[in-house]
């Protein structure tokens, strides 16, 4: 893997079994900021297809939110978009 | 038994416990504290500065619980990754782990004991009422659903929850089954979880 500057980082949330469908959208809105909706979609996605997207940006950026789903108590990782 | 968080008018959550239901909540966070710990520590004489310019672990916990807990950052569980790109992403992931897993402890821990500490206040002011009423203002009702979350996450971890489908079948084990209590505990925690969230939705 050769880094790409130009490529953006992900920070991808994935699917537990313990993590409370409405806790994970609360997470998504208090620290995102994220509408009602969008966090509820987005915690559907990590549901039901096991991972989602949830932010992009520099690598930087990503490991401090990152940082942030480990502190909620998240499974999440950062990763560079193929 | 409630079970219950309720909105406080103004913001703020409130739950009715009785003096057992108090003394569980209590143990369980006071374990969840001693489970996350100070981490490993460098050996030797312990000089403040030097804790605050220490370098945390490179290498995940052991314990299965702390490994969920404080993930490999680089890691994704679904990832394809080939000889070269995994060490690649085990070293980022160290580097990750040596600079963040400290402080991330340091919090969780304060949050369980946080919790510990509203317990106590709550059974030294309440001994004349059962149930006591334990009302969190917003901030500490935010500390108490993380301490709930990763109290959740270390007993789900013990229980091997592994898939969705996991609760029913722990629900159904017998009560001569020594996880039964963890189990009861766990279902628990997920309701006070369950309803706290919505209190700080509405």
């Amino acid at each position: 893997m050769v880094p790409e500057p130009d490529v953006p980082w992900v920070t991808v949330v994935h699917n537990d079994p313990v993590n409370l469908m409405s806790y994970v959208t609360y997470v998504f809105q208090s620290y995102f900021g994220y509408s009602k909706d969008k966090a509820h979609r987005l915690m559907l996605d990590v549901h039901h297809k096991g991972r989602a997207i949830v932010s992009s940006g520099s690598r930087e950026e990503m490991e401090r939110d990152v940082q942030a789903m480990h502190g909620y108590g998240l499974w999440a990782t950062l990763q560079q978009e193929r | 038994m409630s079970g219950r968080f309720e909105p406080l008018p103004g913001g703020g959550a409130a739950l009715a416990l009785d003096e057992v239901e108090i003394s569980i909540l209590r143990s369980l966070a006071m374990q969840l504290a001693e489970l996350i710990g100070p981490g490993d520590q460098p050996e030797g004489p312990s000089d403040p500065l030097d804790a605050l310019f220490a370098e945390g672990p490179s290498k995940p916990p052991a314990d299965p619980a702390l490994a969920r807990l404080f993930p490999d950052a680089y890691m994704a569980p679904d990832a394809e990754l080939g000889v070269d790109e995994e060490k690649e992403a085990r070293a980022a992931s160290a580097e990750f782990r040596r600079f963040t897993e400290n402080d991330l402890r340091a919090r969780k821990r304060d949050d369980a004991l946080a919790m510990v500490r509203d317990l106590d206040a709550l059974s030294s002011a309440g001994l004349s009422r059962d149930p006591a009423v334990l009302e969190l203002e917003p901030q500490k009702a935010r500390q108490w659903l993380g301490a709930l979350n990763d109290l959740r996450l270390a007993i789900g971890t013990r229980l091997e929850v592994t898939d969705d489908e996991d609760g029913g079948e722990l629900l159904g084990l017998p009560d001569s089954d020594p996880r039964k209590p963890m189990v009861m505990a766990y279902f628990w925690l997920g309701g006070l979880q369950e309803t706290l969230v919505e209190t700080l939705l509405s």
